[in-house]
């Protein structure tokens, strides 16, 4: 058993690629250096990211792969889960081994895993796009604050920047305690002190501007009147809003 | 004020919820002029109602006063009922703060007809033309052709609407009559060709000339109302046929009808909305648009109502035994498209896995087929020798005993004796 400790970026995952080329020690397992419990019997090689050989190894997969692919290996990296960390480290391995086009043969495992994740990474991103409910504060910005399954902020970035552009706004990623603000000219990214989280999180009623509780009413309002009763269908709507998502949602909170 | 807004917004709300169309999918407008709003090309559903349908526009009529009587529509003259209406400001204003917060994607506008035709399509022209020119707004916008409207007014609507459609409400001419007299298929295809002309004729100009605006870019669609009057299956699905061969239409919807009146030519008051027919007609729709299915394949002389217990795909295999089993690692990409338990993707996902290597049942699982129903009919590397030839009726037997439906609560099946 051989396995390389890398430090859970992006960088180090390509240098640990690059670090397999260049000695070639046969099977090896990706492991996040955090996470990673020392046992007896294991060879273990610590990863050192380095920027020129990351580089070197994404250039190259841009070169073999389309977009459509860079794009799932970013989302599947996103998903910030070890076994996929594992499962994206030996895609490459194997894309570089094999001739072009290696990445469609969806009977290899590792293929199937990271095309699999990068799909959920994507339903939560679209999921986000969806789902986010902006509350206009009586400075003038609008909040929202969210704890996404997966990281993706950096994917729907681009989605709400085009979108709001004659309004400033803030979303925060409560759990991984960073976020996106947009001053109506650039986006940046921003960390907020433990209480101006918590602000956020439970919405008070002096933060918000004066028009904000109306629109809400008429929201919850106009989401019961387009309701059919005659049609209730409340196990496919839990399938399309998952539960978990509730609490974002405007229309599902009590008046 | 804002008590009779909200007033307001239940009612015309309420009245527009019977229109089924909430895509938001196929705009292209984009946010260059620093504006609200951008398209999103597959559309987004912001939330789903409680009866599972997505709501993705603020769906509303401009008013529900109405000059005519068809007696499917709650909105009739002669329907005992709170009348409102919106003034164009307060539609904007809706639509713009409800934007802003994330809560839609647009607007999906509709109205009653108050006094004539053209009055009410200007009416709906001045809040397009406002969102779009004064507040910069370019989110999606559908709108609702009124049929009667002048042509100019009907063009002036289209260079701001992302999608327009008018509702052809019955499948049939005379279904149509028996219920509103006043209204006819005619006056609904005349609109719908002028604007297809349209359509293909900005198309045409915007290959020479890049500059020329948008017109309709999401196309247009229509609506029938099911079970409300006793056309079969087959005249349903032959007029949608037809309606998307000579209008390229993107969409045809599927209404279940649902009992609004006592009114004795129609279902009864209470009576069940027919939502498993619905389901099946929708099912027909995507089989015949990304499928490869012909109408007549699915719905003939011999078959005019679809299976209620079973999806029209698995019923066509089943009627049509010869072609299977399938050998899924040589057969070609539309042959296996018709396999039921395979989807689109899983389709694609097949011929392209299946250059490197026999597919086995275990990788054909994990692609993601439904192995229980697909492996009827076909073949791959290891599926095991079968002696035995079944017949239709016992492999529909064998998929219903497997799949828990969730119309069926107890099984009606008939006793098979061989």
């Amino acid at each position: 058993m051989h396995s390389y400790l890398f430090d859970g970026s992006m960088e180090g995952l390509l240098s640990a690629v690059f670090e397999w080329f260049e000695r070639k020690p046969g099977k090896v397992t990706l492991k996040n250096q955090q996470h990673h419990q020392p046992d007896a019997f294991e060879q273990s090689t610590i990863i050192i990211s380095d920027e020129q050989n990351a580089t070197r190894v994404w250039k190259g997969l841009k070169k073999r792969l389309e977009k459509g692919w860079i794009r799932r290996i970013t989302c599947a990296y996103l998903a910030e889960k070890p076994e996929t960390h594992a499962h994206l480290f030996e895609l490459i391995c194997y894309l570089f081994q094999h001739p072009a086009g290696a990445e469609n043969n969806y009977g290899n495992e590792h293929v199937l895993e990271v095309a699999q994740m990068a799909k959920k990474v994507e339903r939560e991103k679209h999921r986000m796009e969806a789902f986010i409910r902006f509350q206009h504060a009586a400075d003038g910005i609008f909040y929202c604050g969210i704890d996404p399954d997966f990281n993706v902020l950096p994917l729907i970035s681009n989605h709400f920047k085009n979108r709001y552009q004659d309004q400033q706004w803030i979303i925060y990623d409560l759990n991984r305690h960073y976020g996106l603000f947009y001053n109506l000219k650039t986006l940046e990214q921003i960390t907020m002190k433990l209480e101006e989280e918590q602000n956020l999180s439970k919405t008070k009623k002096e933060v918000l501007s004066e028009k904000e509780n109306l629109y809400a009413l008429l929201w919850k309002d106009y989401f019961k009147s387009t309701n059919i009763p005659a049609r209730k269908n409340t196990r496919l709507h839990i399938q399309h809003v998952p539960k978990r998502y509730w609490k974002y949602l405007t229309e599902k909170q009590a008046d | 004020m804002s008590e009779r807004i909200r007033e307001k917004l239940n009612i015309l709300a309420d009245a527009a919820k019977y229109d089924v169309s909430c895509s938001s999918s196929g705009g292209t407008r984009k946010n260059n002029n620093k504006g609200l709003g951008d398209s999103h090309a597959s559309g987004i559903c912001h939330t789903y109602t409680e009866d599972g349908r997505c709501v993705s526009l603020l769906k509303i009529l401009l008013t529900n006063h109405c000059i005519f009587d068809c007696a499917y529509c709650v909105s009739r003259k002669s329907n005992d009922i709170e009348r409102a209406a919106f003034t164009v400001d307060e539609v904007v204003q809706l639509t713009m703060n409800f934007y802003r917060r994330n809560f839609i994607e647009g607007l999906f506008l509709s109205s009653g007809i108050f006094k004539n035709a053209d009055f009410t399509m200007e009416r709906l022209l001045r809040v397009v033309k406002k969102l779009r020119l004064e507040e910069r707004f370019n989110g999606y916008i559908h709108l609702k052709t009124i049929p009667g409207a002048s042509d100019e007014l009907i063009r002036e609507a289209g260079m701001y609407a992302d999608r327009m459609s008018i509702n052809l409400e019955m499948p049939t001419e005379s279904g149509l009559k028996l219920l509103a007299p006043d209204k006819s298929h005619q006056e609904v295809i005349q609109p719908l060709g002028m604007v297809q002309n349209q359509i293909m004729q900005f198309k045409e100009e915007k290959k020479l000339i890049k500059s020329v605006p948008k017109f309709v870019p999401a196309g247009q669609s229509t609506q029938m109302v099911i079970g409300a009057t006793p056309e079969t299956d087959q005249q349903i699905m032959q007029t949608a046929d037809t309606f998307y061969k000579n209008f390229s239409l993107k969409r045809v919807y599927y209404s279940g009808y649902i009992p609004i009146s006592n009114d004795n030519r129609l279902p009864m008051l209470g009576s069940q909305p027919p939502l498993i027919r619905e389901n099946r007609l929708y099912q027909t729709d995507w089989l015949m648009r990304f499928y490869g299915f012909h109408v007549n394949e699915l719905l003939n002389d011999a078959n005019p109502h679809l299976d209620i217990d079973i999806d029209p795909k698995l019923s066509w295999a089943l009627r049509n035994l010869q072609y299977f089993p399938i050998d899924i690692n040589v057969a070609n990409y539309k042959m296996i498209l018709r396999i039921p338990g395979i989807g689109v993707s899983s389709a694609k996902k097949i011929v392209q896995a299946r250059k490197f290597g026999k597919l086995r049942i275990d990788q054909l699982q994990k692609i993601g087929v439904a192995y229980n129903r697909a492996k009827h009919f076909i073949k791959c590397a290891d599926t095991p020798y079968q002696l035995k030839d079944y017949q239709s009726t016992q492999i529909k037997s064998f998929i219903l005993a497997e799949s828990q439906s969730k119309y069926l609560k107890n099984d009606t099946n008939q006793l098979i004796l061989f």
